[in-house]
């Protein structure tokens, strides 16, 4: 584990930082400058700038300082002298070859997790800085190339993975055919106006991991909910645009979603084990719509199963015998609150809970979220490394079982766990719930 | 009568108009700075004023002002103690030294408590010494290296100042007139620069804190300390 990204690191080429930056003229971004910083600057960034006094305390909360032998350049406020500092200071005079590498550190080397702000005695939040500098390189055209490739899959198919309407409802009959032998009458309502719950999932669900559909179905038809899902684009919750900078698509995509519920006329949206899926509809999407909070309420995944075995309606037959660990999600624990949630479900659930440290808010981030896998291969080996402070976080614990409720946080920790060789297997909650539940209706 | 020389010239100026000029800065400056940031928060960021609250704000300041109230400061236990030291011997020994207080009373007639001799040296020395602590740390903890700029070690010079020289006329080390009229004119420069550098943290740190405590407490539903 004592690698670090400086000794790994290679030429990271990515063609759409190449690309964009090689269309990008100085001119251009003196014009995005002046039209979102500059005199248009808002009052966040410019008391921000004006009030951090350079204490440095703000380095031992990021996760990618550490794990790069505590390099200043990886603490939150070194990656602001690094990007956007830099870019006021020159007052927008930089080359594109800085925006190339202000997009990099800003998509890359920042997860938007927020603990730093819970570290700075300003509370001064460098990850709103580094939306602001993704924001930036977003208009300057400057964008890593796998995540601009998933935004644009949700400007022309509102949802993240180029999921046709007919797949998608393809997929939701297939996984209600394949629960029927498990459980008989089991339906996965479609369009069924007036239900109390549409269940909403990202678009990676259908197209890789369908079984997730399949265990939320068994969850629902088990606790005899009143739910149902759209038929039609506004089904997928997750947002890479509002990890691009790309504000106006993030609104587009929040909007379809709230308005498929609104016509659908549920009482609720309840999403998926996602975290930053959640943070957009319940955070960002619906402030960029003006929304204070989300027109409907909105649960995630963890509390609806807390409500679920609090209130009965989902019974254990016999807990999980193997013992876990449970790693809290930046977007719904520093971002929700449901840490409390998640423990009372994982014991209700698990016989062998075994905590890890630092937790619940302090939680180190899986160096996945913020869009950071997103921006994909090229970026991946970088990511794990810089991480090595998680592996050692989750080995520590010796659980054989990592339950990671975010898709982000779990697909990030697979990657850590295979780069480190913890002895360790992740699972969803609702994996384990699934395995452990009594579902009445079981088919002989 | 005698003609003043030049040093009671000096003097009088730096103790009588330039006071004067050092609040109005300050004082004004301050006025002008907040001013400012709430009318940019009105312009251009007016969501700030949906999302603040005031039972968050209080919870988190409440545990950011105790020493050792917050993850962070008890991460950092040395840093803790010096920045706790520093500011509460910064803000008091000034208003309460009888130095200050005497002169006031001779002046305005007003008057208030003052500190004992001896506490107000030893303050005094807590905050030179905390000056010196911030240096050596700039310059070798390399995370506060990378980030620091010539400009931190000016402040760092413009804030130990008037402790330097006010604890030098006090002991009458050097020449005593000299090191006043210094004390005086460094104490007006550090009031003066206040609202116009760095310093003006100590205007906006209760806002910048109440804003992100009230994002966690009231939409996060988290605690930020």
């Amino acid at each position: 584990m004592a690698e670090t990204a400086e000794k790994e690191k290679k030429v990271i080429i990515d063609e759409g930082l190449d690309t964009g930056a090689r269309r990008l003229t100085p001119e251009r971004i003196k014009t995005v400058y002046n039209k979102m910083l500059g005199k248009a600057m808002g009052a966040k960034v410019r008391t921000y700038v004006d009030t951090c006094v350079h204490c440095g305390l703000c380095s031992d909360a990021c996760h990618v300082y550490l794990s790069n032998d505590k390099d200043p350049k990886y603490s939150p406020a070194g990656k602001v002298k690094r990007s956007l500092g830099e870019l006021i200071k020159k007052k927008g005079n930089v080359s594109p070859d800085f925006i190339k590498e202000m997009s990099e550190i800003a998509s890359t080397e920042c997860n938007i997790c927020k603990r730093c702000a819970m570290y700075c005695p300003f509370g001064i939040d460098v990850a709103y800085l580094m939306l602001v500098a993704r924001r930036f390189c977003h208009l300057c055209g400057v964008t890593p190339l796998y995540i601009q490739a998933t935004a644009h899959s949700h400007a022309a198919t509102m949802n993240q993975m180029w999921v046709k309407e007919d797949e998608w409802i393809d997929t939701l009959q297939w996984q209600e055919e394949d629960g029927r032998e498990e459980m008989p009458n089991l339906r996965i309502p479609l369009e069924k106006e007036g239900a109390e719950i549409m269940y909403s999932v990202i678009g990676p669900e259908p197209k890789f991991q369908p079984t997730l559909i399949y265990n939320a179905a068994i969850i629902m038809n088990t606790a005899g909910l009143d739910w149902t899902m759209p038929a039609t684009p506004g089904w997928d919750n997750s947002d890479m645009a509002m990890y691009t900078g790309d504000n106006e698509i993030m609104g587009r995509v929040k909007r379809i979603h709230f308005e498929t519920a609104a016509r659908l006329k549920v009482k609720k949206i309840v999403m998926g084990e996602c975290g930053h899926a959640f943070r957009s509809v319940y955070d960002m999407g619906n402030r960029q719509l003006g929304w204070k909070m989300p027109p409907i309420p909105v649960v995630h995944a963890i509390e609806f199963y807390y409500d679920l075995l609090k209130s009965g309606k989902i019974k254990i037959k016999e807990k999980y015998k193997k013992s876990v660990t449970l790693h809290d999600p930046c977007n719904v624990v520093r971002g929700r609150g449901l840490h409390e949630k998640a423990r009372y479900v994982v014991n209700q659930i698990c016989e062998n809970f075994i905590e890890m440290y630092p937790n619940r808010e302090h939680n180190y981030c899986c160096n996945a979220g913020g869009g950071v896998i997103n921006c994909g291969p090229p970026f991946k080996n970088k990511r794990v490394v810089s991480n090595s402070v998680k592996a050692k976080q989750i080995s520590d614990t010796g659980a054989e079982i990592l339950i990671t409720p975010c898709h982000n946080c779990h697909s990030g920790m697979e990657d850590i766990i295979s780069h480190y060789n913890v002895n360790m297997h992740t699972k969803f909650l609702s994996e384990i719930i699934y395995e452990v539940m009594e579902k009445p209706e079981t088919a002989e | 009568m005698n003609t003043p020389d030049t040093f009671d010239v000096i003097y009088n100026f730096v103790s009588g108009p330039l006071v004067w000029v050092a609040f109005i800065l300050f004082v004004g400056g301050s006025i002008y700075r907040l001013w400012k940031m709430l009318a940019l928060v009105n312009k251009k960021d007016r969501f700030i004023y949906t999302y603040m609250s005031l039972s968050h704000s209080l919870r988190s300041i409440a545990h950011w002002i105790v020493p050792f109230g917050t993850t962070s400061w008890r991460m950092h236990p040395v840093m803790t103690v010096a920045t706790f030291a520093f500011h509460i011997c910064l803000l008091v020994l000034p208003i309460f030294l009888a130095g200050h207080v005497v002169m006031i009373a001779f002046s305005w007639g007003v008057s208030w408590p003052t500190l004992p001799a001896a506490l107000a040296d030893g303050m005094a020395v807590i905050v030179i010494a905390c000056c010196v602590f911030f240096l050596v740390r700039r310059i070798v903890q390399k995370e506060v290296k990378y980030l620091t700029t010539p400009s931190d070690y000016v402040l760092l010079l413009i804030t130990a100042a008037p402790f330097i020289t006010g604890f030098f006329a006090y002991h009458q080390w050097l020449d005593y007139r000299t090191c006043i009229l210094l004390h005086i004119l460094s104490g007006e420069i550090m009031l003066a620069a206040i609202p116009f550098t760095r310093l003006s943290h100590m205007l906006f740190a209760v806002f910048t804190r109440s804003y992100i405590a009230s994002e966690f407490g009231g939409v996060r539903c988290a605690k930020d300390w």
